[in-house]
């Protein structure tokens, strides 16, 4: 599988996106997948692929009206469907299937139709984590962000400007549910969650759903939309438990994920006009950036403070205004990639210009696995 | 001693000797007689070698504070605000755990901070590791 073999010819977001009790989680899958469907100009018989997360390839199928000849249910967090998009890419270049519609739906607010989040008790972060009072992400993903900022002297005021600065981004994005300006001292006082986290520093949580469509490059051009191309692709996990990370001050799957991606596609951090990180919280972009080699190990909170990540800067990072400010139904790895694609079509509300090259990048669980997916919008 | 509201540890046959371990005041970790590495959490086999010949231990009890949050929202069991901590045992593997007899401030928690394993009866099955700021060494 080479560069730009395998295409994006449809994309879409639900029709609504924030608080939709009208909707179960199965319709949300539903409502994007039409959507897409429609934006390609594709119908249920023209799909013989589906991938999906959370729920599973035969919901999606049946409910759809789709038979397909190849499935993917890998189900390891939000950035399942970057690892989605790696795994149509080998089944379209290896012939298992021509078309493939991967889905996402998440009633992550409304809970309607949605299953129960629980750790079975003899699982291991059931027996070794839950037994000491952490109530999901927000008590978890923060756990190593001390250790960081000890070790590179990262402050407060840094870590909030990620707040400040998605928020410049969210802005400009009439869909974006938070869109007023903050200040470093909004963030600084806004209500501790989970010391050294506050509010404005943990991700919304929505409801909504988004869905791709991917087939071979050499037929993308028979679609109505602009063809987005599948540049480079990588993906790996580490572990269920953060606290038994290898190391606090940088993700394992990151470290795999993103220069397989980078090597598969070709490209330098040079060629880069548009980076999407999947920021479920504040520290998330931090991270990503050094683990992905944007920056040298501590640079991040200086890089962003600099605001070469926000509008004008040198580096366009989260320009949907990303989890924190945009949308985050739980799963949001699909709201990642779906703004890479309107960049690369050139669809964008905040639309950098000219761009050319969007490196999408996405984590599952709390560092438990990763995806990142290298876009072009033009074939090689 | 814990509230009895939270949530409570279902052992497995590959993690009993830790549980076991606990109820007798214990801190019991494993040591691969193939490679020598210790690892945490249980399992019968080594996860740097695959060797299934391993070796259960009792570990010293001592720790450095490695990394926390303090956590402001309830919480069944707890009383808000606390600390979640993960704690670097002296030989080498880390874990979560709670800090006790320490105020839950960034003030009071230091990173790298010296603590000592204790041991809280949870029920008559259960005994959880929770780690104490160590006491000076009279030595």
């Amino acid at each position: 599988m080479k560069p730009g073999d395998i295409a994006i010819v449809g994309a879409a977001e639900t029709t609504k996106l924030g608080v939709i009790p009208d909707m179960s989680q199965i319709q949300l899958h539903a409502d994007a997948a039409l959507n897409a469907m429609a934006d390609a100009g594709l119908k249920p018989v023209d799909i013989d692929g589906v991938a999906t997360a959370v729920e599973t390839p035969q919901q999606i199928a049946h409910y759809l009206g789709i038979t397909p000849s190849w499935v993917d249910g890998t189900s390891v967090g939000g950035c399942s469907f970057m690892i989605h998009v790696q795994h149509a890419a080998a089944a379209i270049a290896s012939g298992l299937c021509r078309t493939v519609l991967i889905t996402h739906g998440e009633s992550g607010r409304s809970r309607v139709g949605a299953p129960p989040r629980s750790v079975p008790p003899s699982s291991l972060a059931g027996q070794f984590e839950q037994p000491f009072g952490p109530l999901g992400p927000p008590s978890l993903f923060p756990i190593p962000v001390l250790r960081y900022m000890k070790t590179y002297g990262v402050t407060h005021e840094q870590l909030a400007m990620v707040s400040v600065v998605q928020r410049e981004w969210a802005a400009k994005n009439p869909r974006a549910t938070f869109r007023t300006p903050v200040t470093v001292k909004d963030v600084l006082n806004s209500r501790m969650i989970a010391y050294p986290l506050r509010l404005l520093q943990c991700c919304l949580v929505t409801d909504g759903g988004g869905a791709l469509i991917l087939t071979a490059g050499e037929r993308a051009a028979d679609f109505p939309r602009k063809p987005v191309y599948v540049l480079g692709t990588g993906e790996s996990v580490e572990t269920p438990m953060v606290s038994q990370m290898e190391d606090f001050t940088s993700s394992r799957a990151f470290r795999v994920a993103g220069p397989t991606a980078f090597r598969s596609a070709g490209i330098t951090h040079a060629d880069v006009d548009h980076l999407m990180i999947y920021d479920a919280f504040a520290h998330l972009p931090l991270y990503g950036l050094e683990d992905l080699g944007f920056v040298p190990r501590g640079e991040a909170g200086r890089f962003i403070e600099a605001r070469n990540t926000a509008p004008g800067g040198k580096l366009p990072l989260n320009t949907n205004g990303g989890g924190l400010s945009y949308m985050h139904s739980g799963m949001y790895g699909m709201y990642a990639l779906q703004e890479s694609v309107r960049q690369m079509r050139g669809i964008a509300p905040a639309q950098i210009e000219g761009a050319k090259i969007s490196v999408c990048h996405g984590v599952g669980g709390m560092f438990a696995a990763s995806g990142t997916v290298v876009f072009g919008n033009q074939r090689p | 001693m814990p509230d009895p509201a939270r949530a409570r540890p279902q052992p497995t046959p590959e993690t009993q000797h830790f549980w076991d371990g606990t109820r007798q005041s214990e801190l019991r970790l494993q040591r691969c007689d193939a490679c020598g590495r210790i690892y945490f959490p249980p399992r019968p086999f080594c996860p740097a070698c695959a060797s299934r010949s391993v070796t259960v231990f009792v570990a010293s009890g001592k720790a450095v504070l490695y990394s926390y949050v303090i956590h402001h929202r309830p919480v069944p069991g707890f009383t808000q605000p606390y600390a979640i901590a993960v704690v670097e045992l002296a030989e080498g593997p880390r874990m979560m755990t709670n800090i006790v007899e320490c105020p839950q401030t960034p003030e009071a928690l230091q990173l790298d901070m010296k603590l000592e394993v204790v041991f809280e009866k949870l029920d008559e099955e259960i005994t959880l590791p929770l780690f104490r700021p160590a006491r000076v060494d009279p030595s």
